[in-house]
């Protein structure tokens, strides 16, 4: 209890819309990475700002290492730091003075909130930017300089709703390092529609989908929630294909994907050869998972409306 | 950690008035012209006569442009930065944040300020006591606005249905209230309008100190009043209706 992000029937409604958030209940240790996945509008940044005292519930409860988000608010904001989604840098300032000024914010002193701006900045390898005027930066290092932001600050739990969104697959290798280093003594939360950063990053996984929690759990406890342990994808143009063990799906794109079992995907594997077909095959990755569980209840949702979700409990 | 609220005031003045001043000088340019756009109008009109009543106004002016710059400000730094995310999830306090915002709109008013302070040495003759009266009517005024504007600014989710809270702000405040000249213009059949802007208590309160105007005791002591009410009120419901987290 004490040391866990705790929802309990959390629920958040917009105005008349359908719920953001419905009904989700979860739990998750503040230690190490937490990745939470979703397709857009599935409620990932909704639950964020709830969780970070930004946004009030419309019902349920929600806590923080036993910290309640309506009650003990102020005591949850001395301990976290918010790189929210649609955060810019205000244009006329240095990455500089706006690491400063957050630091003034968050009460430090001017002394103490000066001597810590140059290591944040160094941290994400961004010190020849330090006197830079915002406005002048590129998109991926305005993007790293609120990062250094919330690194600066003394907070222990960081939320950071899709921090390498615009990041050149370099500069995001090098983030994946810092965050990884960082969850040894951080607790991170953070959204992401990059399967491989959670597949790198994320010690547990959850999955969102029409605000209703799908799968919550490490990712082999995820994989395990698709019955089959490999996937064949056969490239567009692909005549309808049948398999006795496993599951088809096609993708909008033309293409086919075929979840099976080891034994059966040797059979197929021979099939496709013999037929000349392109194709790729591989053990289900996290990306495999989130197809196989977002898409399959949308195709369910079609067809009888929104009963779905397999909650993977954690043994204790 | 204890949070030091001074360096919180602090952070808002660096950002929304020194950082801001320093990287585009223009700002204190267009700081410094703001009052006088009305101000020279109304002096060329009167030929001169309504110079002392209109040096007020402006000041007066001024202060209200406070609140309305600062409800900008606010919603500039809400919905298109989302920095009051990043701040509500913070140990930053509130109050802290809107003081140091109003402080920011201060000192962005305060070259204006400054000219029309000389302006007004050298052509408004008032008593010590006409001196501190519209004093305190400007505080009162200043006060008001930055409630008002605060509060709008946490309503506004974006910059066009912003432009329509600042551009009725300033009709109530500015437009129907006799700021730059005495109320006794007005037509009688059309007056009452005016006394739906609390500015226009306040402008009456002024220009009875400079001895521009000569109210009687009973209704000076009712502009006192209503005005004091409306700020109350304003205080009030700034702090119960505006959010700081979203709802
Ligand atoms: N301020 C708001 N007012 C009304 N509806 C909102 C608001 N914010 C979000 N929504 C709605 O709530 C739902 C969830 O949105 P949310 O931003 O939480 O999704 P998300 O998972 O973060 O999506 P993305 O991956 O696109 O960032 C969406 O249907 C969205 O339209
Ligand atoms: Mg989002």
């Amino acid at each position: 209890m004490a040391n866990t992000i705790e929802c309990r029937n959390l629920t958040k409604r917009y105005g008349n819309e359908p719920p953001a958030l419905a009904d989700v209940t979860l739990s998750v240790e503040t230690n190490g990475t937490f990745a939470l996945l979703g397709r857009n509008g599935a409620g990932k940044t909704t639950l964020i700002r709830i969780l970070a005292t930004e946004l009030a519930p419309t019902s349920g409860e929600a806590s923080i290492n036993g910290m309640d988000v309506l009650r003990d608010a102020k005591r949850i904001r001395e301990q976290i730091a918010v790189m929210p989604q649609e955060a810019r840098l205000v244009p006329w300032l240095t990455p500089r003075q706006t690491i400063y000024s957050y630091l003034l914010y968050r009460g430090f002193g001017r002394r103490e909130a000066a001597s810590k701006v140059s290591d944040a900045l160094a941290k994400l390898g961004l010190g020849q930017y330090e006197n830079v005027v915002n406005r002048r930066l590129s998109g991926g290092v305005k993007r790293r300089v609120l990062m250094s932001t919330i690194l600066a600050t003394e907070a222990r739990i960081l939320f950071v709703d899709e921090p390498t969104t615009g990041l050149d697959p370099l500069i995001r290798a090098d983030l994946w390092k810092t965050l990884n280093e960082l969850k040894k003594t951080h607790f991170i939360f953070l959204t992401t529609h990059y399967l491989e950063e959670a597949e790198r990053l994320a010690d547990k996984i959850g999955i969102l989908e029409n605000g209703r929690l799908l799968s919550l759990g490490t990712l082999d406890q995820l994989r395990s929630v698709v019955k089959y342990q490999v996937s064949i994808r056969i490239m567009h143009g692909a005549s309808p294909f049948e398999t006795k063990v496993g599951e088809v799906v096609r993708s909008a794109d033309g293409s086919t994907q075929i979840f099976t079992t080891e034994e059966e995907a040797d059979r197929l594997t021979e099939q496709l050869v013999r037929e000349k077909k392109r194709f790729s095959i591989y053990p289900i990755s996290l990306e495999d998972i989130f197809y196989y569980l977002v898409r399959k209840p949308i195709e369910e949702d079609t067809r009888r409306g929104p009963e779905n979700g397999s909650v993977i409990h954690e043994e204790q | 950690m204890k949070s030091n609220r001074l360096s919180q005031v602090y952070a808002s003045v660096l950002i929304d008035a020194v950082y801001q001043m320093r990287n585009y000088p223009i700002t204190l340019v267009s700081n410094v012209l703001a009052p006088f756009s009305v101000l020279v109008l109304i002096l060329l009109v009167s030929h001169g006569y309504l110079l002392s009543v209109s040096i007020e106004g402006a000041l007066i002016t001024s202060m209200i442009s406070g609140g309305v710059n600062l409800q900008i400000d606010l919603s500039h730094m809400k919905n298109d930065f989302k920095l009051q995310d990043m701040l509500v999830s913070s140990p930053t306090s509130a109050f802290a944040y809107t003081l140091g915002m109003g402080v920011a709109a201060l000192t962005n008013a305060l070259p204006a300020l400054a000219v029309l302070t000389v302006l007004s040495f050298i052509f408004i003759h008032a008593t010590p006591l006409g001196a501190l009266t519209v004093l305190c009517v400007f505080a009162l005024m200043f006060a008001f606005s930055v409630a008002l504007g605060f509060m709008l600014s946490t309503f506004s989710t974006d910059i066009q249905q912003n432009r329509a809270f600042v551009s009725i702000l300033t009709i109530m405040l500015a437009t129907i209230a006799p700021i730059y000249y005495p109320i006794t213009y007005i037509p009688d059949a059309i007056r009452f309008l005016a006394y739906f802007s609390p500015a226009t208590y306040a402008a009456e309160i002024a220009q009875n100190a400079i001895g521009h105007l000569q109210l009687s005791q009973l209704n000076l002591a009712v502009d006192w009043v209503v005005l004091v009410a409306v700020c109350f009120v304003l205080f009030v419901l700034a702090v119960k209706k505006s959010h700081w987290r979203d709802p």
